[in-house]
């Protein structure tokens, strides 16, 4: 997991959320804007400048209690601004498994 | 069976109460993360993509049906009514909350299950042979020595905040089921000359960044001393071993930079100043722990009994059983596997409903035994040859008698990018649709012994080195590709398998592997040339020849 | 930062000296190991108690020549999860014979306790005050060990054996 210190360098390329699992069962969170985690990726504060970025990172690392492992993810908005997750890692985070769990 | 006798249980629950208690100071925030994180791996709590994973030990690969049911009970109650089997005798939930799992613990605690060290920088679940005890030809049973090893290495005092994470593995048979040389310590049980029991010692194996084959450090360490001779290791380890860069921390590396020569006589040295002390295993002791291992009342039964002969006319039931029945060490017995690589499947799943099948298969036909092996299969050692008709017919309902054991679909598999946090590519649904696509059972006899083992990523989980074929997940500009090697073997001929050429995309990787299992159909030169032997005598040229030509 | 020792929080009666601090001329102190080093004889001379704080990258074999002169030894946790003290520990205690006072400095935690004191830890300059109010309590987490050390508790495999033994002579 690449951790939130290691991405203090990291300039963020587009728009971005913070996420992180749920410290007391683990579940895939957002960051909100209202300083809160939810299990729902259109909730997510999005964030699209590099300061904001690690200003949302650093609110939410400071929340260890609520979420463990925050780190900044890509988002795409769609049209009608719909979030979706950047990349591979972060589909599966918000959509689960890509496989089938019986045999097929 | 090890029955565990009342101090095993008190420990465990004692480990049970310990854990409660941690998982209280961090729900209260007394703990920061940064301080649990090191508590929960010493206890298997895992922090992954989508929720907390939790790997509970199967030491030396025994299981009772009673064990095995709570297993299904913690799937079921806790988790999402499945677990996956590792290569490393464990079994992994993956979606359990922090909050519940001493709740978990503490009903598995009451069939003897724990999950300690299972993960962290310690001493791991001590492995074996899946058919230890049963195997024809052993030396003695190993999980005898597995057991003195556990209790020992069990919350050591000295051992518990090692450089990296360490794995000790015990065979006792020629042929090694149990991938020795891929451990940090690899045993292999033999008898010396003068007719004693004893070790050949091996150190610094080890797959992930950089992989080693271990190296012979003592030829024959008597059974005695293997506890006093794995603490000088350990000590020499503790303190040297280095701190600085965790790719380097494990032992494999230590042994490499200082050498083998060095390093033994640091061992030696380390060794000589202990080898009298409190840790000298005599006969009293080593008999109080074989007497707790109990062995079945077997029968006296004929090598072919006539449910067997008529069984054979039917050509479905003897696939599986020249597939998935192997030799037992009494006269009348079989040890049979259970493949958990259905096609299609994800490689060592197996859901609450064939658990508890599995159990009560178990109590029928295994007296109430079940062995779990590093192949991510399971078996039932202990099968009377008459009933084998009967069980597969159970086995084959439940979807636990495909006849691929050994074979190309009998795939090794890390969870991969749908589950861990440290993956870069998917590594199951690669498996999934190599199952697909060697689905006939008749090819996949053809093709022979071949094993196909997938990492997604460079931690190597999958033991993708040592796969006769290799495949490797790796990130390239946010696309998943990967790395295909192969000739590597995990036996007692262990050795890292060969890249072949540049990383291939995922949706390209089924045709390569295709392509290389042509080109061996091809070029071996008897039906019996094994894979791995072909790539042996030929190199890996006529094979890379065949998967770049075209592409 | 408390220190518990005999099972207690207590004062410390050792001052720690620091590198080119001026050694005062009575009383206990605990010093830098290469300050130690430097003029051994110097510091155990003195009028009180002499100590040392040990790197957990130097072989405690330097140490040897002293043992019976210095009254604490301080190992050094940089973090709990370097364990490397805990091998110095067993060394002093179980090999050498060092019978006086050892110390875990560093990051000293709570979940370490057991592990410590096994390995012959009896004096720990606690990080955190809950955690040393809490000593008493955590050293009864466990009442079986399997692992013989210096400590005097008896193992799992010696309880066995005894059992073993009064079983088949009340027969």
């Amino acid at each position: 997991m690449t951790s939130p210190l290691e991405q203090k360098k990291i300039r963020i390329m587009g728009p971005s959320v913070v996420t992180a699992n749920r410290t007391w069962d683990g579940a895939v969170v957002y960051r909100t804007s209202e300083q809160g985690w939810s299990t729902v990726l259109s909730d997510a504060a999005i964030v699209s400048t590099s300061d904001d970025a690690r200003a949302l990172l650093a609110e939410s690392v400071a929340d260890d209690v609520g979420a463990v492992g925050a780190y900044i993810a890509p988002v795409e908005i769609k049209e009608g601004g719909v979030i979706k997750p950047g990349n591979l890692r972060e589909h599966i985070r918000s959509k689960g498994l890509t496989i089938d769990l019986l045999p097929a | 069976m090890y029955a565990y006798d009342e101090l095993d249980r008190t420990l465990i629950n004692e480990r049970v109460s310990e854990f409660r208690d941690q998982v209280k100071r961090r729900l209260s925030g007394e703990l920061t993360e940064d301080e649990f994180k090191m508590l929960r791996l010493q206890n298997g709590v895992y922090l992954q993509l989508h929720a907390y994973m939790f790997r509970v030990a199967i030491p030396y690969g025994t299981l009772s049906s009673k064990q095995l049911r709570r297993l299904a009970h913690v799937a079921r109650r806790y988790d999402r009514g499945y677990g996956h089997f590792t290569t490393r005798q464990n079994i992994q939930f993956n979606w359990i909350k922090l909050a519940e799992l001493p709740d978990a613990l503490s009903d598995l605690a009451e069939v003897g299950i724990h999950a300690m060290q299972t993960s962290g920088n310690n001493m791991r679940n001590v492995t074996s042979d899946q058919w230890a005890g049963v195997a024809p030809g052993e030396v003695e049973d190993p999980r005898i020595w597995s057991e003195i090893l556990r209790q020992h290495t069990t919350l050591h005092p000295e051992f518990s905040f090692l450089p990296r994470k360490f794995k000790i593995a015990i065979t006792a048979s020629e042929h090694d089921r149990a991938a020795i040389k891929i451990h940090d310590i690899g045993l292999r049980l033999h008898k010396n000359a003068d007719g004693e029991t004893g070790f050949e010692v091996l150190v610094g194996g080890g797959l992930g960044r950089t992989p080693f084959i271990a190296k012979t450090i003592k030829p024959f360490v008597h059974g005695r001393d293997i506890l006093s001779y794995v603490e000088a290791i350990l000590r020499v380890y503790n303190q040297y071993g280095r701190r600085d860069n965790i790719y380097k921390a494990r032992i494999k590396i230590l042994v490499h930079e200082l050498g083998i020569e060095k390093f033994a006589r640091e061992v030696d040295e380390e060794w000589r100043q202990m080898s009298d002390s409190a840790l000298t295993l005599d006969h009293s002791v080593i008999d109080e722990v074989r007497s707790r291992f109990s062995y079945p009342a077997y029968e006296k039964l004929p090598h072919m009994p006539d449910e067997l002969k008529q069984a054979a006319h039917d050509p479905l039931f003897e696939r599986w059983r020249k597939n998935s029945v192997a030799p037992h060490k009494v006269q009348g017995y079989s040890i049979v596997t259970l493949s958990l690589k259905p096609v299609g499947g994800p490689p060592g799943d197996a859901t609450a409903d064939q658990m508890d099948a599995v159990a009560d298969l178990a109590d029928k036909y295994s007296f109430g035994e079940i062995r779990v092996g590093h192949e991510q299969n399971l078996a039932l050692p202990h099968v009377a040859k008459r009933d084998l008709p009967q069980l597969w017919k159970a086995l084959d309902r439940l979807g636990l008698a495909t006849p691929n054991v050994n074979l190309v679909t009998d795939i090794i598999a890390c969870p991969g990018l749908d589950y861990c946090s440290l993956a870069n590519a998917r590594s199951i649904p690669i498996a999934q649709e190599l199952t697909r696509r060697f689905a006939n059972h008749d090819t996949a006899d053809m093709i022979g012994r071949l094993h196909i083992n997938i990492s997604g990523c460079i931690n190597a989980c999958g033991h993708h080195h040592v796969g006769h074929i290799g495949i490797l997940g790796v990130e390239k500009n946010g696309e998943e590709f990967y790395q295909i090697t192969i000739g590597g073997r995990a036996d007692e001929n262990a050795q890292m398998g060969v890249l072949i050429g540049p990383a291939v995309p995922y949706a390209e990787v089924a045709d390569v592997i295709e392509d290389i299992v042509e080109a061996y159909l091809a070029l071996r030169d008897r039906p019996e040339e094994l894979f791995v032997d072909t790539v042996k005598r030929l190199g890996v040229e006529p094979f890379k020849e065949r998967v770049y030509a075209t592409r | 930062m408390p220190l518990v020792k005999n099972g207690r929080i207590t004062t410390d009666l050792f001052v720690h000296v620091a590198d080119g601090a001026e050694l005062p001329g009575d009383g206990a102190v605990l010093v830098p190991a290469a300050r130690f080093l430097e003029d051994p004889e110097a510091i155990l001379k003195r009028a009180g108690k002499a100590g040392v704080i040990w790197p957990n990258n130097r072989a405690v074999d330097d140490l040897v020549p002293y043992l019976d002169r210095l009254a604490a030894i301080a190992l050094v946790f940089p973090t709990f999860r370097d364990g490397r003290a805990y091998s110095q520990a067993r060394l002093l205690r179980e090999r050498h014979g060092y019978d006086g006072e050892l110390r875990a400095t560093g990051q000293v935690l709570r979940d370490q306790f057991v592990f410590m004191s096994r390995a012959g830890f009896d004096a720990f300059e606690v990080k955190k005050n809950a955690d040393a109010d809490a000593f008493a309590e955590t050293m009864k987490r466990y009442s079986v060990f399997y692992q013989p050390t210096g400590d005097g508790r008896v193992t799992a495999l010696n309880r066995r054996m005894q059992l073993r033994h009064s079983e088949s002579a009340g027969q």
